[in-house]
């Protein structure tokens, strides 16, 4: 849990964060504080699913589901299994 | 009645919201033709003002040349003043096809289709060659015609950071698994005047099996030795498989784009490209005036070779006088001032010294990075901008911001 909480949000920074002196954590809104738009949840989505060998349905991946590295990680399990 | 006073109020209410944003965007009444002088009235009911137009995108200074307006009223004469039809049923004349050939020619690619703007040709092209099997990556900092297209088009979207390279080639690995890939960025940056790393996009796309689209706008007929844009600048002159491109700057000026790309991709717009299919051919004026332009073009660089110049000498006496500018070598040239309100009070003050500048804060700009955007002409001749230089260097000393660092200005008036 803790190890994939830390490779989500690592993948996060990596991916999004363009000024390095921002900081974000496991609950810094992503989606409603606009670091990640809509557009760019695609990729977000799909290195989830190739990370973790899982599909996640369209309609599950919600601006909700996806807002922080907490619900990002809740998703994630219930897909894992 | 459906537009009650409450729904009035409504809009009303959000008009309001756009002022005190302090985003209401105001046009500004041009008396005179497009140039380097113009008489403007502003604010509306003020008497005219000669000011030097510093924020044109007459690139070429050929918006109102002679020999277009010239080659503009020959076209009027002998080919009339409007088509009232969508090019496919009757709205296509000789001329049309001419200038379809002539941009091909002048872009180097295999085949052009004209459309109402580049605006158009942006909203139209991805829905016309992709489907949901495909994916789109694009530059974070495309322009916002692109964003659109890609919102109508149902294939896959991801971008990759500005510029960045190493994210892109990440991009291409993680959607190795599409049938077809499209890397879209602009050749020129129109909002920092940055140029696209084309080399290195070919070279990625070339590795991974993707293709390359390129929005051209502020490139076409200037950037590249002989001003064919910024593949002939990087050096990958007809690998370009998707150009779309405007007439509306530097050629000339008065309207219209195209997409001009591989053979099979145009006709894939010809056939499917709803602004294509749905919207009014280009008037004959304008085709004939952009015929026109393309021969000066064609035969000469010396207007490409004056904005050259004329950008080299700008840059280096905003430099000099201690202004901070974005790197590039394009001729736009954004004097940043990263405060919002100091970005509107300098662009006031200027025009009161009779220079026509705008400034751009967010969300046009990302936050803390307002600027003035200069943009150079080879319509400028040196007294143009040795006075422009002067209005901008009184008005820095009276902001004390000359030879301050990024800092230093945020210090003083925050971001």
């Amino acid at each position: 849990m803790e190890e994939m909480k830390d490779e989500i949000l690592e993948y996060v920074i990596d991916e999004y964060i363009e000024d390095e002196d921002d900081e974000i954590t496991y609950d810094t809104p992503l989606i409603s504080s606009g670091i990640v738009d809509s557009f760019s949840m695609v990729s977000l989505k799909r290195f989830l699913e190739a990370k973790y060998q899982i599909s996640i349905p369209d309609e599950k991946a919600s601006p909700e589901a996806f807002d922080t590295v907490n619900s990002i990680v809740v998703l994630v399990k219930e897909f894992i299994g | 009645m459906g537009y009650s006073d409450k729904v009035r109020e409504m809009y009303k209410e959000q008009i309001k919201g756009i002022h005190d944003a302090g985003i209401f965007k105001q046009e500004r009444f041009i008396h005179s033709a497009q140039a380097a002088d113009i008489e403007v009235e502003f604010p509306t009911g003020s008497s005219l003002k000669k000011v030097i137009n510093m924020c044109a995108n007459n690139y070429l200074g050929l918006s109102s040349h002679p020999e277009v307006v010239k080659a503009a009223h020959e076209g009027l004469d002998s080919r009339g003043y409007g088509m009232s039809s969508v090019r496919f049923i009757c709205g296509t004349q000789d001329i049309h096809n001419e200038l379809e050939k002539k941009v091909t020619e002048f872009l180097g690619t295999e085949d052009t289709i004209l459309f109402p703007s580049c605006m158009d040709a942006n909203a139209g092209v991805f829905e016309a060659i992709l489907t949901e099997e495909d994916v789109m990556i694009s530059d974070r900092l495309v322009h916002a015609s692109i964003i659109d297209g890609i919102r109508l088009c149902g294939a896959m979207h991801d971008t990759f950071k500005h510029s960045n390279m190493g994210h892109l080639e990440k991009k291409l690995i993680l959607h190795a698994d599409k049938r077809l890939k499209v890397v879209i960025t602009d050749g020129v940056f129109s909002m920092d005047g940055d140029t696209a790393k084309l080399d290195e996009i070919v070279e990625l796309c070339d590795k991974y099996d993707a293709m390359v689209f390129v929005d051209d706008s502020h490139a076409s007929g200037f950037i590249g030795k002989t001003g064919r844009g910024t593949h002939e600048h990087c050096g990958v002159f007809g690998k370009i498989d998707i150009i779309t491109t405007t007439f509306g700057k530097a050629l000339g000026g008065a309207s219209g784009g195209c997409v001009s790309g591989r053979k099979e991709l145009v006709e894939m717009c010809r056939q499917k490209a709803r602004p294509y299919l749905f919207s009014n051919t280009m008037a004959p004026v304008i085709v004939a005036g952009i015929l026109k332009v393309l021969d000066i073009l064609s035969k000469s660089t010396e207007r490409r070779d004056k904005l050259e110049a004329n950008t080299k000498y700008w840059r280096k006496g905003l430099t000099e006088a201690g202004f901070i500018l974005k790197e590039g070598n394009t001729p736009i040239v954004p004097v940043m001032l990263f405060n919002a309100k100091l970005s509107q009070d300098i662009s006031k003050d200027l025009y009161d010294e009779g220079i026509y500048a705008i400034g751009f804060f967010f969300p046009v700009v990302a936050k803390g990075q307002a600027r003035i955007r200069t943009q150079i002409s080879a319509g400028h001749e040196i007294h143009h901008l040795d006075k422009a230089l002067d209005a901008f260097t009184k008005i820095g000393k009276k902001y004390d911001i000359l030879g301050k660092t990024k800092q230093e200005i945020i210090e003083m008036y925050g971001l």
